[in-house]
């Protein structure tokens, strides 16, 4: 029961930083209905620009952070215009590839630049002390991530509630050309978008950063918020949030308890099982949209 | 050359090769292909690589590109899973040769079982569109890369199967030359079934699929029955062209059939052109041609910067992802488009009006 706990709180750690990327990959889906097979190299990208601020320039942190920020709504804003509203328009399949290809183009510039050595922040920014809770052990830097997750989550939920920019982008997410009859420009809302996903993925790209290290693999990481936000459903933000967090418990759960059977890295397909299993059950997720087609 | 196309039979329009040209023409490719091995070796030293390698390789690809045309050219399915299920294909293939059966008992054995398991993952497409379709695909891809990696009782794991040599009427194809004519063969004939696939009721159910799913089903079209079909008939050839690729290489390993395999894959049928014959073989002949010409100008740059073989493999995938992307928005009917436009060109030249 204990070790059952355990990994239900690292599980939910992790799972707060896939609910983080998944809500900016919901987010780009529900406003410009682009799927981003790259948002595994954003938030590569992100943690290596942070790195380089951090260790390599030696900022402190509080300014790498600040600095990798505008440094992603940059390469969002500029992606979104160079590559992606070409595509506007234009088949699914087109949309899809030119995502992958964008992430090969970010994934080999990555390892052109920094190499495929794993990279850690140096010094460590939190500390990796053990804190009892209860009769769960936890490492410091463990609470922190997830509350900067949970915050980052807050002030995103607050965003799109409360302010006007919030309210076009889910007024575009709703009706495009509703929204733009109402004088709002749908090209802006785009580039919005882009830039918060390439942002929030930034922040998850730093959080998983500090506990693990980064390299290369930590693309694979944003691969695994495709079962995330399948099994939230692929338009809702909430559900992407819940979607997050349930997959990063269930791949741990199942990663410790399978591991014996099947060989060892169950963890990372894991999330790819329930992902298939609820496509077969729920194709739509638990909050997505069924949509009605006609002829 | 002829300067436009008059039919007075339906027979004549439905035909494969339209025109006595056309003909000539194949048959000149046909002769050329076939006695290339004569001069492949002059070939192989004037441009210091090995042609014949190189076009097996190519051989290999247009199967399995053709497998996956077939599906998201013809049908309009997404896979992002091709990858893994050729190494399904070449898996099964390795590990029945390895016990005994014959070449060709195994090849079709194992194209049957990537047809089987490719219809399992396609299952979902009937309820799934596009986008879903994807990630579902993906989710196969990850899930088959990891149990070829972790089943080492039956894949051999990351240290590989080694597959004998092909073997047929007593004769093997343990070399470049001879495995040439087998691998010409198999593209050939995969060629030449998507070509008439394309305008049987199967083929056209396909595409009425992929052009509006919802009034093909209105018109009487079984959408299950068909994605499944589609799913199925492109598993195979992928799979089949695994079995090649096994037969060819002799030890497989997980490594070659991961994610990124069937990335290039999707990138084939793009640059060479979604639902067209052509396109399969222009995008093989491109992915396979371009790393080679990629060496040329890094080994001209080893002179200034001797570190460049080090970032090399990181460099061909950024070129490989920047082509993808400029064919995506200048060209994005691909290769096999730009090619009816030359032709086009030329076929009323020089009164093009």
């Amino acid at each position: 029961m204990q070790e059952f706990l355990q990994l239900v709180v690292t599980g939910l750690v992790i799972g707060s930083v896939y609910a983080l990327v998944a809500m900016g990959f919901a987010l780009i889906y529900k406003s410009t209905s682009i799927i981003n097979f790259a948002q595994g190299e954003f938030v590569l990208v992100g943690a290596y620009v942070c790195l380089w601020f951090y260790s390599g320039l030696g900022l402190p942190i509080v300014l790498a952070f600040l600095m990798t920020m505008v440094f992603s709504v940059f390469m969002g804003v500029v992606l979104e215009r160079l590559i992606l509203r070409p595509m506007i328009g234009e088949p699914i399949i087109a949309v899809i590839m030119i995502t992958i290809a964008l992430a090969t183009v970010l994934k080999s510039a990555i390892t052109i630049v920094w190499g495929t050595q794993i990279m850690v922040f140096d010094p460590p920014i939190f500390s990796q002390e053990a804190i009892h809770l209860g009769s769960v052990r936890v490492s410091e830097v463990y609470l922190w991530t997830l509350g900067f997750a949970f915050l980052f989550l807050g002030i995103f939920a607050a965003f799109f509630k409360f302010t006007r920019v919030g309210i076009s982008m889910r007024a575009v997410a709703d009706n495009q050309q509703v929204a733009q009859s109402m004088g709002i420009s749908v090209k802006k809302v785009f580039a919005i978008s882009w830039s918060i996903g390439a942002l929030v993925s930034a922040v998850g790209g730093i959080l998983v950063g500090n506990i693990n290290g980064i390299n290369s693999a930590l693309a694979g990481f944003g691969l695994k918020v495709f079962p995330a936000v399948i099994l939230g459903g692929l338009e809702s933000i909430g559900g992407a949030i819940i979607g997050g967090l349930t997959i990063g418990v269930l791949e741990n759960i199942m990663g410790s308890y399978l591991d014996v059977y099947l060989g060892g890295g169950v963890k990372e397909i894991a999330p790819f099982i329930v992902l298939i299993i609820i496509l077969m059950v729920k194709p739509y997720g638990l909050f997505g949209i069924h949509e009605i087609e006609r002829v | 050359m002829p300067c436009g196309l008059f039919f007075s039979k339906y027979e004549k329009d439905d035909a494969i090769f339209k025109t006595v040209w056309l003909k000539c023409w194949m048959t000149v490719l046909v002769v050329l292909l076939l006695t290339f091995p004569l001069f492949s070796q002059k070939f192989s030293e004037m441009l210091g690589l090995n042609v014949t390698n190189l076009l097996n390789l190519i051989f290999v690809y247009i199967i399995g590109a053709h497998g996956l045309n077939l599906l998201t050219g013809y049908t309009g399915q997404i896979s992002l899973g091709h990858g893994a299920f050729m190494g399904v294909g070449a898996y099964t293939t390795g590990i029945l040769a390895n016990a005994g059966w014959p070449f060709w008992l195994a090849l079709p054995a194992g194209g049957v079982m990537t047809a089987a398991v490719g219809m399992l993952f396609g299952i979902p497409s009937l309820r799934l569109r596009g986008l879903y379709l994807a990630i579902a695909t993906m989710a196969a891809q990850f899930i088959l890369d990891y149990a070829m990696r972790n089943w080492t009782s039956l894949t051999g794991g990351s240290s590989g199967l080694i597959v004998p040599s092909a073997s047929l009427f007593g004769f093997t194809f343990d070399s470049d030359q001879s495995f040439y004519y087998l691998a010409l063969a198999f593209a050939i004939m995969a060629t030449m079934y998507l070509k008439n696939l394309a305008r049987t009721r199967t083929g056209r159910a396909f595409v009425a699929v992929r052009d509006r799913y919802l009034s093909a089903e209105v018109i009487g079209v079984n959408l299950f029955k068909y994605r499944l079909m589609s799913f199925g008939i492109s598993s195979f050839m992928v799979g089949i062209a695994g079995g090649l690729w096994a037969y060819y290489i002799t030890i497989i390993s997980d490594e070659h059939f991961t994610m990124w395999l069937s990335v290039q894959y999707l990138a084939m049928i793009i640059v060479g052109g979604l639902g067209h014959v052509l396109g399969g073989i222009f995008g093989a002949v491109f992915f396979v041609v371009l790393p080679e010409l990629l060496r040329l100008p890094a080994e001209a740059a080893t002179a200034v910067y001797p570190n460049i073989f080090g970032i090399f493999a990181s460099l061909r995938e950024m070129v490989f992802g920047l082509i993808v992307i400029m064919f995506l928005i200048f060209e994005p009917d691909g290769l096999a488009a730009r090619w009816h436009t030359v032709r086009n060109y030329w076929k009323l030249w020089p009164f093009s009006y």
